[in-house]
């Protein structure tokens, strides 16, 4: 095979050289021999920013839907939910959230079919009658190792529930949970925008996130008890 | 235009550029950091609400209140509860581990029925309809034959409803074969009877005495009830002293002010010849000897004849000097405590140390009064109305146990399930055509296990109330499987060794997991389903019922503070409450002379074949009673103890070195009774020639963490009947230690 580099191997004893003992190459066939490297070099940051930027995002999350197609906006009527949020995502009496109610949460009203959806009726049906829970997908769970008290920021931050999970209670359908398939979690944690970049303080939910306010507001950056930074506030 | 090398190249140095451009190394980074840091296989405990039920634990005698915490619907986490006057907070590490026995995979979750061999393990799930028709066709078979007498039942407790709902049973339906697991207490019971003349509890007020003698009894090993001992070793540690006196540097003689070498088998001597000193330098309290308690002169000349120090040095290796001076420190401290049972108080021990343990305490008067020894006579909880029997019944009742218990051999014993395994096994007696067993494992915790074995394959017909599939449980023709302790209502009678009566109530703190049903309910509908006098006797619709009706007055206490509490031990009893001939104490009677002077021939095995010594030992890391350790306490034991699947056995530098034995080298042992191998573990807590092997292993039974790990002690030792008592004497074996 015959390649530049053979070439100009080949060329060597007869090229010019010029007064500081350089050869002299032609540039015409250098501008020839470059032109495919430059090529190959931009399809290779074009693949890569394809994949990088669309193709990654699509392979890295599955798509999931939640079991019962739930509308929050219906419930959110002040005769049925008085409290807003609270009537069904409420703080237990030792000041720990309840999160996703429980199924006996929604059997209290729920015992039998009330409306005429198919989808409450099928709720009762597989779920009510049968005393199984739903398995919810949680939008909003962190790993493990996070710990997060959410009375601290309801009730003593006086922070309301958009400010993280968005304006929910608008919502008339359940959207698809994208599960990321290497962590199992959530792919609101990281954020919609694969580069994490965002528009509202409820796009995402990553560390940086929670520092960002807490920075602002200049609260609480540390332990409680020694007043200075670590990481075991958070992580337990 | 040719793909070349460089082209190539300058693709991969684009793709890696175009790549720094997007998000995908530093989301990828991100996402598997999170991966590696919650391993999706990690059980990570509900989120769901945090309750709290407080309740008592069942898990061994000691009867400690805890906290079940839950988190959701799991349970999560025991706690000892602060207030209760038992454990005042603290809990042990078998208490701690309740939630693994609760999700145990050995859990037995319905009632099964054996299909293959017995010990195969092959069952079939059974309705609980059929598994009563089964048992209920059985018994009334069994009694139209005249055989009422040959059914029995093996518990492991003699008190609390449960217990005595199936004593009841038995005994309308014709039977007193009702049997309870033998232990220390059955000892302790037995010379309080006979020399305060009642039936009573023993209870040692260890947290108010301030000098506690132990004769081998493991005051932070599980004797008694195992937390409200180690506090009172703890507070003895500035307030009082504790000798040990144990031929085996255990922990609790590490933890002792004094630990007295002792040989094996000769405690009961040297407890007499401290009683010598205290006698012969008039250190005793005269007001008790002179007031309340006869028979001390008779008694006076035994230990005065027979028990010099110089003499009892002989027999226990103990120096004379050594005896005087731990005599006197004995009788000048101002609440002088001996004890004994040895270790956990598993094997019963010869009846003639528990006398002359419990003569020390009356030497000093230390008898029923704050920070002595108390006996607490049997409660009265239980008092449910005289049944009805009918002829079968009568007759039945009339036949004796099969154990001799209470018959002119052994007119003191109530039960005597030592004697079970040789009365079947040589046919002298009646045979038992069904068994019930409950809250026991006698295939694993009894002496012999080959004759047990033996006895348990002559019984046509095992019923077992397990939780978990046991070693028993696989030998059984039907497991009707009861809620484990966790899951179930239920009175827990007084604690062992506790120096007041106290009932704790047991509460459900989570429903039952599996398709299991209380006992109490399953003997109650079996007695219905008897109908006629047997029916009668059971006027409650179900457990729960009967357990309110019979605690009565105390229920609404116990269900609001979780216990009940009898008269408080703080009030002196006073001397005056012995219910002897002569209403005092009583140092000697003929029963009393003759249970002191016997002598069971221990230890098994020629001594030429056998030159070592098998002693057991007991720990709080190694549940060696019916429950199997769970993988908590395994994961705690020391690699001194268990390694691998390999149990070492304590061995003296001296016999280590005459058998050219290395640290954690195999070994054999072998003792008369069966062989095993194990490994050495060398040190000086052992005298030369001893042998000293942990209780609690080698199970066959329960999960991988248990099954196969080490060597069960008693598939070695053999069971020593005390000629007094009939329960079981022995406190070791000979055995031969050789190079594997």
């Amino acid at each position: 095979m015959s390649t530049i580099d053979d070439q100009t191997t080949a060329d060597v004893p007869q090229t010019p050289e010029d007064e500081n003992g350089h050869p002299k190459h032609d540039p015409a066939p250098a501008a020839d021999s470059n032109a495919p490297v430059m090529l190959s070099f931009i399809i290779g940051i074009v693949i890569s920013l394809i994949i990088g930027w669309a193709v990654f995002p699509k392979l890295l999350y599955s798509q999931k839907t939640q079991p019962v197609n739930f509308n929050h906006a219906m419930h959110m009527d002040p005769e049925i939910s008085a409290e807003g949020c609270a009537s069904c995502h409420y703080f237990r009496e030792d000041g720990s959230f309840s999160g996703i109610p429980k199924l006996a949460s929604c059997a209290e009203c729920h015992e039998d079919v009330l409306g005429e959806s198919e989808e409450e009726a099928r709720f009762v049906e597989e779920y009510v009658k049968t005393g199984k829970e739903v398995p919810w997908l949680v939008y909003a769970r962190q790993p493990d190792c996070v710990f997060f008290s959410h009375i601290a920021h309801v009730k003593m931050g006086n922070m309301e529930c958009k400010t993280c999970h968005g304006d929910i209670g608008v919502s008339t359908q359940t959207r698809v949970y994208e599960e990321n398939r290497i962590t199992g979690y959530s792919r609101d944690i990281w954020g919609k925008n694969i580069a994490g970049f965002k528009k509202n303080t409820w796009d995402r939910m990553k560390m940086d996130d929670c520092a960002e306010c807490h920075k602002a507001n200049n609260v609480n950056q540390g332990s409680v008890q020694t007043l200075r930074g670590g990481c075991f506030v958070c992580h337990k | 235009m040719k793909l070349d090398r460089r082209c190539f190249l300058a693709l991969s140095i684009g793709g890696a550029a175009g790549t720094a451009l997007t998000p995908l190394p530093w989301k990828l980074t991100d996402d598997l950091s999170i991966w590696s840091q919650n391993w999706p296989w990690t059980p990570v405990p509900d989120k769901g609400a945090i309750t709290y039920t407080h309740s008592v634990c069942d898990l061994c005698p000691g009867g400690c209140g805890i906290t079940v915490k839950k988190a959701g619907d799991r349970v999560i986490r025991v706690e000892g509860i602060e207030d209760y006057p038992v454990n005042q907070g603290g809990v042990c590490i078998l208490g701690i581990a309740g939630p693994q026995l609760l999700y145990s995979p050995t859990r037995v979750q319905k009632p099964l029925k054996r299909i293959g061999n017995r010990g195969e393990g092959r069952w079939e799930p059974i309705s609980w309809q059929d598994a009563l028709a089964m048992v209920i066709d059985k018994l009334k078979t069994l009694r139209a034959a005249d055989k009422s007498h040959s059914v029995a039942g093996v518990f492991g407790r003699d008190r609390g409803t449960v217990a005595q709902l199936f004593q009841r049973l038995l005994t309308v339906y014709g039977s007193p074969n009702f049997f309870s697991t033998p232990s220390y207490l059955d000892n302790y019971e037995m010379t309080l009877y006979l020399m305060h003349g009642m039936r009573a509890s023993v209870g040692v007020d260890a947290k108010n005495a301030d000098f506690i003698l132990s004769f081998g009894s493991g005051m932070i090993q599980g004797w008694g009830s195992s937390v409200y001992m180690f506090k009172a070793n703890s507070l003895l540690k500035s307030t009082g002293r504790v000798v040990q006196v144990e031929p085996r540097l255990s922990v609790s003689a590490a933890k002792a002010d004094e630990w007295v070498a002792v040989k094996p088998g000769t405690e009961g001597a040297l407890a007499l010849g401290l009683a010598h000193v205290i006698i012969n330098e008039n250190l005793h309290n005269s007001d008790f000897v002179v007031n309340y308690s006869t028979g001390f002169e008779t008694f006076k000349q035994l230990v005065l004849g027979k028990y010099a120090p110089e003499t009892v040095a002989g027999i226990t290796d103990v120096p004379a000097e050594k005896i005087v001076a731990l005599a006197r420190a004995f009788a000048r401290a101002r609440k002088p405590l001996a004890i004994c049972g040895r270790g956990q108080g598993l094997t019963p021990g010869h009846l003639s140390d528990y006398i002359a343990v419990h003569a020390l305490n009356a030497l000093v008067g230390n008898i029923n009064r704050q920070g002595g020894v108390i006996a607490i006579p049997e409660a009265d909880d239980i008092d449910w109305p005289e049944a009805t029997m009918d002829a079968i019944a009568v007759a039945g009742m009339q036949k004796g146990r099969i154990d001799g218990a209470g018959s002119s051999r052994y007119p003191h014993s109530r039960s005597l399930l030592n004697q079970l395994p040789e009365v079947l096994n040589t046919g002298k007696g009646d045979s038992i055509e069904t068994l019930f067993v409950a809250d026991v494992n006698p295939l694993y915790t009894m002496p012999d296990a080959e004759a047990t074995r033996a006895a348990l394959a002559q019984i046509p017909f095992i019923v077992s109330f397990a939780s978990f599939m046991d070693e028993t449980a696989q030998m059984a023709d039907l497991i009707l499987p009861n809620h484990m302790y966790l899951e179930r209502l239920e009175d827990v009678p007084s604690p062992a060794a506790y120096p007041a009566n106290i009932i704790g109530l047991s509460r459900p703190a989570i429903g039952p997991l599996f398709d299991t049903r209380h006992t109490g309910d399953v003997i109650i509908a079996l007695a219905h389903a008897l109908g006629g006098n047997i029916a009668a006797a059971f006027p409650w619709q179900d457990y729960p019922t009967c357990l309110r009706e019979t605690l009565g007055d105390k229920w609404n206490e116990l269900n609001r503070k979780g216990y009940w509490q009898g008269p408080e031990v703080a009030a002196p009893l006073g001397f005056g409450t012995f219910d002897t001939a002569s209403s005092k104490f009583e140092f000697s009677n003929p029963d009393l002379n003759a249970a002191l002077e016997s002598q069971p021939a221990l230890p098994q095995g020629d001594a030429t074949t056998y030159p070592h010594l098998l002693l057991p030992y007991d720990t709080m890391r190694i549940a060696s009673g019916p429950i199997g350790s769970p993988p908590f306490l395994v994961k705690s034991v020391d690699e001194t103890v268990l390694q691998g699947n390999d149990v070492l056995v304590e061995v003296n530098p001296k016999t280590a070195a005459a058998l050219q034995l290395a640290d954690g080298k195999p070994a054999k042992l072998k003792t008369p009774k069966g062989e095993a191998k194990v490994r050495v573990h060398i040190t000086e807590g052992v005298a030369p020639d001893v042998v000293a092997l942990p209780r609690g292993l080698g199970h066959t039974a329960y999960d991988d963490f248990l099954a196969g790990k080490g060597v069960n002690y008693n598939a070695l030792v053999g069971m020593t009947e005390d000629p007094v008592s009939g329960l079981d004497a022995t406190w070791g074996i000979r055995a031969k230690l050789s190079k594997a």
